[in-house]
């Protein structure tokens, strides 16, 4: 079991013939993702790689391949309209890898999906792999095993290397979801935690939060309340001076609001036994299973 | 991106906002200049990204023309929390017959634009939230139909009795909100919002903060930038494509993504170090970004050593490898480099390194308390 995106996810691929588009799109097909179409305006009725047949729009890719699944490669001056594009034919999930979108953009992007029923994750997200299963995004493959731990983080590389001390202790994965970095976007840590306490492939989910806003702590509250699962966090930023955006767009300290000290407070009054350091995964993890 | 007050208020002004007349002096001179020419008693005013700059000195009345250039002489020049004073406003001193605070900003928890307004104006607004926050009233506003009439005069009455002020108060909200979508701004405040004694409703100060990811389609917007009121280290990295922030201690960090970055500086805290520096390499595989990275982290003298912790994923090794060796060779490198890498690539890369003389490790705790200890010695 896993959530979000199984055997079953038919992916295409917005901006798939674009630098990291295409690059990206290779990668997940030799990961076994379903890529069943891509979208380039201007090059509908071409293949990408000879395989992988390329529509004008979104809707054209949705009605020929029965696509289910959108990822935006975008650049992030487009990336916004790609997302209204991916809701308005229909599609269920759609995951926006792009950074840099304008936060006034997500302000109008994120009701019209949620009027539509569409799932975003992201942006500036790497998006979300199940190990064994299929990957879209950008999450290398090779560092994941399949197994029953859920992932889910704000952040790429840190997931990577605490994915990476998961499956070399014999611990695999059944999803790992980045939801990105940005001040909005458009899945909570809520969404994956609720998700991952209803999948039956999942016994403990790994939390990576980091500075800014209180996303983390609506987190805690909702382990306090609805989870029966154990839950391991880690929150970036303990060094992060306030003010300051630390590379997201999301990581800023305002005034004395959304410190690393605060979110490790939630987390620990709500039962999430806290990592000090990446390499504390391991041992807590097999102190709560 | 912040703005400076005086280039705030253009944008207020051009959005239909009343404020009182002044400009921008860079010496006593132009100061008294715009004194003379405003007439009557003016306030000096500090342009510098910083918050108290009234308690700093950087704010000053003058009664008159001559003492407006002797407070730009004393203002000019000095510095408030660490950045120099280069430019004053000089603006009318208003009379006030009341103060109010009106800002909008972009709310993470409603994913909405919030109109925020408070009959506590003038001081602070992180305090009134913290000391009373139910002197704010909030309203989280629907991006699709933008703040309504009668939901900004509902706004407006909490501050005014008087209904011809609300309205007024009311009108200045909506153009808040409207140049807020205008300039792509991810905050904007008007403290205080002042009454006159004949019953005006005006702007006397104000703040915008603009989105970084608006700059690339609003120009107009971008070249307001003042790189002399930002670290030189920070405006080269910028130039070069890279996030880079300064910090107080002797540990220099290289690190690929931002999440990496964070936690890598906090590992180094954990072994009882201090980071130098944030730094994100992003997410590209450019030798040249590791060479200019190197090249911002050596120019800081209190760096006695520099750790690489690179997690190659689409980033490779391999090239992260040649950066390193690549700028060994163009700069002087005189602090110990400390080199974790793990991930694509790796083995190619630890050959590259070793090759040129260097040793690297894979295991990222190792590597910080290396970092440590050589910065230590």
């Amino acid at each position: 079991m896993s959530v979000f995106l199984d055997q079953n996810t038919r992916l295409v691929v917005q901006g798939i013939t674009g630098r990291d588009g295409s690059f990206h799109t290779r990668q997940m097909i030799s990961y076994g993702t379903k890529v069943v179409a891509g979208v380039t305006p201007g090059k509908g009725g071409q293949l990408f790689d000879g395989v992988v047949p390329i529509f004008d729009t979104v809707a054209d890719a949705v009605r020929e391949t029965r696509a289910n699944t959108a990822v935006i490669y975008v650049p992030a001056a487009a990336a916004a309209s790609a997302v209204f594009e991916a809701a308005d034919a229909g599609l269920g999930l759609v995951v926006c890898i792009t950074e840099g979108i304008p936060v006034l953009d997500m302000t109008r992007v994120l009701p019209y999906l949620h009027e539509r029923g569409a799932r975003l994750i992201g942006p500036n997200c790497p998006g979300l792999i199940s190990p064994g299963k299929s990957k879209v995004g950008i999450i290398p493959g090779n560092i994941c095993q399949p197994g029953r731990i859920g992932v889910v983080s704000r952040s790429g590389t840190l997931t990577y290397e605490i994915v990476h001390q998961l499956s070399t202790q014999g611990y695999g994965q059944s999803t790992c979801i980045g939801i990105g970095g940005d001040p909005l976007i458009g899945t909570s840590f809520i969404h994956c935690l609720s998700a991952f306490q209803a999948d039956a492939g999942t016994d403990a989910v790994v939390m990576i939060g980091e500075i800014g806003g209180t996303d983390e702590q609506q987190a805690a509250e909702f382990v306090t309340q609805a989870m029966t699962k154990p839950v391991i966090g880690f929150v970036a930023g303990q060094t992060a001076p306030p003010g300051r955006r630390m590379g997201h767009a999301g990581a800023i300290i305002s005034g004395s609001s959304g410190t690393a000290a605060e979110k490790m407070a939630a987390f620990e009054r709500a039962g999430i036994s806290v990592m000090r350091r990446p390499a504390d995964v391991v041992p807590l993890l097999k102190e709560r299973l | 991106m912040n703005l400076h007050e005086y280039q705030a208020r253009e944008i207020l002004a051009r959005h239909g906002i009343p404020l009182p007349g002044g400009a921008v002096a860079t010496t006593p001179e132009e100061a008294r200049a715009i004194a003379a020419r405003l007439g009557g008693p003016v306030v000096v005013k500090a342009q510098v990204h910083a918050g108290g700059r009234g308690k700093a000195g950087g704010v000053k009345l003058a009664r008159d023309a001559a003492e407006a250039a002797a407070h730009a002489s004393r203002i000019l020049g000095m510095t408030i929390k660490g950045l120099t004073v280069r430019q004053v406003l000089v603006a009318p001193a208003a009379d006030i017959a009341s103060e109010s605070y009106v800002g909008v900003i972009v709310d993470r928890a409603s994913q909405r634009p919030v109109l925020m307004v408070s009959g506590a104006g003038g001081i602070d607004i992180e305090e009134v939230a913290a000391r009373t926050p139910d002197r704010i009233h909030r309203l989280a506003v629907d991006p699709r139909y933008g703040l309504l009439p009668h939901q900004a005069l509902g706004l407006a009455l909490h501050l005014y009795r008087d209904v011809g002020q609300a309205r007024a108060a009311a009108d200045i909200m909506r153009k808040l909100y409207a140049a807020v979508y205008a300039v792509g701004a991810s905050l904007a405040e008007i403290n205080p919002l002042a009454t006159t004694p004949d019953g005006q409703v005006i702007a006397l100060d104000a703040k915008v903060v603009i989105d970084d990811n608006e700059l690339e389609r609003h120009p107009e917007i971008a070249a307001l930038r003042d790189a002399t009121a930002e670290a030189p280290s920070e405006v080269a990295a910028r130039e070069a494509g890279l996030t880079f922030i300064k910090l107080e201690g002797s540990v220099g960090c290289c690190v690929n993504g931002a999440g990496l970055a964070m936690a890598t500086m906090d590992l180094v805290k954990y072994y009882g170090g201090e980071p130098a520096n944030f730094l994100d390499i992003g997410g590209s595989s450019n030798p040249r970004k590791v060479v200019d990275a190197l090249r911002i982290i050596t120019a800081d003298p209190t760096v006695r050593a520099i750790l690489f912790n690179i997690f190659g994923g689409i980033t490779r090794c391999d090239d992260v490898a040649n950066g390193i060796v690549e700028a060994t060779r163009q700069l002087r490198l005189t602090v110990p480099l400390v080199i974790r890498l793990t991930g694509t690539n790796e083995e190619l890369a630890v050959r590259i390194l070793t090759e040129a003389g260097f040793s690297a490790l894979t295991d990222m705790d190792e590597a910080v308390k290396q970092a440590v200890a050589q910065a230590g010695a």
